[in-house]
């Protein structure tokens, strides 16, 4: 009795430090804090294949608003642009037309508001070869009731546009069928899919080896994004080595993550449906450590423009390309881990029958570690190269993505590494092509339908076994 | 620094509507949670559909009872969608499909195609729907100051919209401990610990399970009302933070009580304001500016959900040999 008393203290402090560390290390790494989106793209200039949108964002006072984004949505695709230091945006497009220009107003400075709400967004016309404006005036309001609003609106956490981070280069939200629109939003989603990939199978590995559904996951992502940000934007590190500081800082959170919290939660013999919460719990305390260090706006990874390949009907980034296939890459080299290594075979050993595992000689805890480093560090690849395709990372990236990720994994069968690729390209197929019949910002909600109708109709998921899981 | 400011703020917090919603939502969810052991991760879209029924039938000119019963109605229904697919599956899948279908209502919500109804991701303004709650009010307008706390008595943050929250509070209460003695919360008690032994004592445990969650989603739906009643219906303000505080409030109060809820969101509220208005005063700008006092709040609430769950889950009313927490 006294002995486990002993024992279950010490597992108790073990947690507490481990929590500590986790939440330190986390700030430490992030301290270099707030200066978001004061590096603006170099102004565009118009010329027979790009026509410019552009405008000045002032303060009631006329000071310049800087680090404002925009977001300019049309016939040329999406193009997000953020306010420098003077104040001044601009914005490249590629083919003429009408398009919408939509002010984030979530970047405004704080205690700044929008004069007309009504003209955000607006609609401008531009003609390649010339620029057109599109002016968002700062100050009150005009016609605002006084004391409509609540008086504890204040106190309400903000999640605002948490769904669309962003939308990538290319990607169409309006406009009619066709072809070639179809063959682009394949490609988007063949591209997202498998960026999803990336992230989602260290998600199932982690479900198959513990059982733990890990809420926490999209943060390991959205660390990812981060750290790349960080790398990029405030140390101006090239993009590759803060990449792979990212991916090195990913793996590192995973190990002091199942050293430090779940390691002792599993010899506490906590629960598992207990530990699902307390994932829930460290992704809400992740997710706003990381906005109170980094703000609510957007962080551009890179805020050069993307080159653009055109490769007959579609138009891909040269990042998207080289994303494709270091993704395709690194999940070739899981795939021969798991299946061609021992210790592959181990994990997957541990998958199947975590039990029988141990009885035949296996180090389970071993096997659970690397996973969760291994989970980690593809997190955060993913995170970083999803980052550069949403053309923007936020605090709440990988929380937005999350629930794509268990639709994706559940879709392959929960606890199946393989399954969560094929899972992922179906789901990312799906986000991208459901653009040409419903509106794009419902896209999201078209997975999570798809969750529901496979958990009523196969609930085994596309390569899991059928066995009975009531 | 004033505190006697900050403790009249903070004393407010006990019975602002704010909190009277968050102890219904937590009561919705401990029918589901405490007495049936199913994992609702999805409590803020009931209150989303119980908001967004009330406010667009108000709109399109419903009386007052009327919007009331389309809001349960639609949080009925939506538990039943809900239910068919992901009951008979393990909990954990459930926890995913009620998440993901909070999701979908919040997406659909703020989609810019629904904008004549829902008025996407701004929202509707409270001042569309208010009216009929206000006018059947039986008191007279104007203000009314009660010791130091001065409210109007019809208009928006209202003594009005305080006495019927807390009202519904106490009702739900009596109804949850009603439901806790009788026969049918004995099954859904026997469920929550050996569903098989249920089982085979004849009884269909489908069917209990599914009014449970319906049950649940119908208070929810309540505390969807009463949460957007001082202010306006605006979807990504219920999104998912807002299911894990509830969560947060029932494992705080404790599970599988009566009074557990209401006691954990007391708690909940006024130690955030408590916390946040302290900070404020106390931290100088140059240390924490207040929207990170703000987020510095949700990280606390965060850890101590964590904290929580490992170290006492079940909270502070709670039976620890009645609620194992784990039960499939």
């Amino acid at each position: 009795m006294r002995s486990a008393a002993t024992r279950d203290r010490s597992t108790a402090a073990g947690v507490l430090l481990a929590l500590g560390v986790l939440v330190l290390t986390t700030l430490f790494t992030l301290v270099p804090a707030p200066s978001a989106g004061a590096a603006a793209a170099g102004p565009c200039v118009a010329d027979a294949a790009t026509g410019c949108i552009n405008g000045t964002v002032t303060t009631a006072d006329r000071q310049p608003a800087v680090g404002v984004v925009l977001e300019v949505d049309g016939p040329g695709g999406t193009v997000q642009a953020s306010t420098g230091t003077d104040g001044r945006w601009s914005a490249p497009v590629t083919a003429a037309g009408q398009y919408t220009v939509t002010l984030d107003t979530t970047t405004l400075p704080p205690g700044e508001q929008l004069r007309d709400p009504s003209g955000n967004p607006r609609t401008v016309t531009v003609e390649l070869g010339s620029s057109a404006g599109a002016l968002f005036p700062l100050g009150e309001p005009a016609g605002t009731a006084p004391g409509d609003q609540a008086t504890d609106d204040a106190s309400e956490p903000s999640d605002d546009a948490s769904s669309d981070v962003g939308a990538p280069v290319g990607s169409s939200a309006s406009g009619s069928f066709s072809w070639s629109r179809l063959a682009q939003q394949a490609t988007n989603g063949l591209v997202f899919g498998v960026l999803l990939a990336l992230a989602s199978v260290g998600l199932s590995l982690i479900y198959g080896t513990t059982g733990l559904s890990n809420f926490a996951h999209g943060e390991q992502v959205t660390l990812g994004a981060i750290m790349a940000y960080v790398g990029c934007q405030l140390l101006h590190l090239p993009l590759l080595v803060s990449g792979l500081i990212a991916v090195l800082v990913g793996a590192a959170s995973g190990w002091v993550q199942d050293a430090g919290l779940w390691h002792p939660l599993r010899r506490r013999r906590v629960g598992i449906t207990q530990q699902m919460i307390v994932t829930i719990g460290l992704s809400m305390a992740l997710q706003y450590t990381y906005q109170f260090f980094l703000g609510g706006g957007q962080l551009r990874i890179v805020t050069t423009n993307p080159t653009m390949l055109t490769l007959g009907p579609v138009r891909i980034t040269m990042t998207s390309v080289v994303s494709l296939v270091l993704s395709a890459l690194v999940l070739a080299a899981v795939a021969w881990f798991l299946l061609g290594t021992r210790i592959g075979r181990a994990t997957r050993a541990v998958s199947d029958n975590p039990a029988l595992a141990s009885a035949s000689g296996i180090t389970v805890d071993r096997i659970v570690r690397l996973v969760w480093v291994l989970g980690s560090s593809l997190a955060a690849l993913g995170g970083v190269l999803m980052g550069l395709y949403l053309n923007a990372t936020n605090w709440n990236m990988g929380g937005a993505l999350l629930l794509l990720m268990f639709a994706a994994v559940t879709l392959g069968g929960l606890g199946q590494a393989f399954g969560a690729l094929a899972g992922s390209i179906v789901i990312g197929l799906v986000v991208e092509m459901s653009n040409l019949v419903i509106p794009s910002d419902m896209r999201y909600a078209g997975a999570l339908l798809i969750l529901i109708l496979v958990l009523l109709l196969r609930p085994q998921g596309i390569l899991g076994r059928a066995e009975r899981i009531g | 620094m004033d505190w006697t400011r900050i403790l009249v703020n903070t004393a407010g917090e006990i019975f602002a509507p704010t909190t009277a919603a968050y102890a219904l939502a937590a009561i919705g969810l401990n029918v589901h949670f405490g007495l049936t052991g199913l994992l609702n991760m999805g409590q803020a879209g009931f209150m989303l559909i119980g908001a967004y029924g009330f406010a667009i039938s108000t709109i399109a000119g419903w009386p007052l009872w009327a919007a009331v019963l389309v809001a349960l109605a639609a949080a009925a229904l939506f538990g039943l969608l809900l239910g068919i697919p992901t009951l008979k599956l393990r909990g954990d899948y459930l926890a995913i499909v009620t998440i993901a279908a909070a999701e979908i209502v919040r997406l659909v919500g703020r989609s810019t195609a629904l904008t004549e109804l829902t008025g996407a991701s701004s929202g509707l303004r409270g001042n569309s729907y208010k009216h009929t709650f206000q006018d059947a009010s039986p008191f007279a307008d104007g203000t009314v100051a009660l010791g130091p706390f001065e409210y109007s008595m019809n208009a928006s943050n209202s003594w009005w919209i305080r006495i019927v929250g807390w009202g519904l509070v106490a009702l739900t209460c009596l109804l949850i401990w009603l439901l806790i003695r009788s026969p049918w919360g004995r099954v859904l008690k026997g469920i929550r610990e050996d569903e098989d032994a249920v089982r085979s004592l004849g009884k269909n445990v489908y069917s209990y399970k599914m009014q449970a969650l319906v049950l649940g989603g119908v208070i929810g739906a309540l505390a969807g009302i009463v949460y957007v009643l001082p202010r306006a219906v605006q979807p990504d303000s219920m999104g998912r933070p807002m299911t894990f505080f509830v969560w947060t409030i029932l494992l705080l109060g404790g599970a599988a009580t009566v009074f557990g809820p209401l006691l954990g969101s007391i708690i909940f509220w006024v130690s955030l304001m408590f916390i946040k208005s302290v900070m404020r005063v106390g931290v100088p700008e140059s240390i924490m500016r207040t929207e990170q006092i703000e987020q510095f709040g949700w990280v606390i609430v965060g850890v101590t959900l964590m904290v929580l769950v490992i170290f006492r889950p079940q909270g502070i009313l709670g039976d620890k040999k009645e609620l194992a927490i784990d039960v499939r």
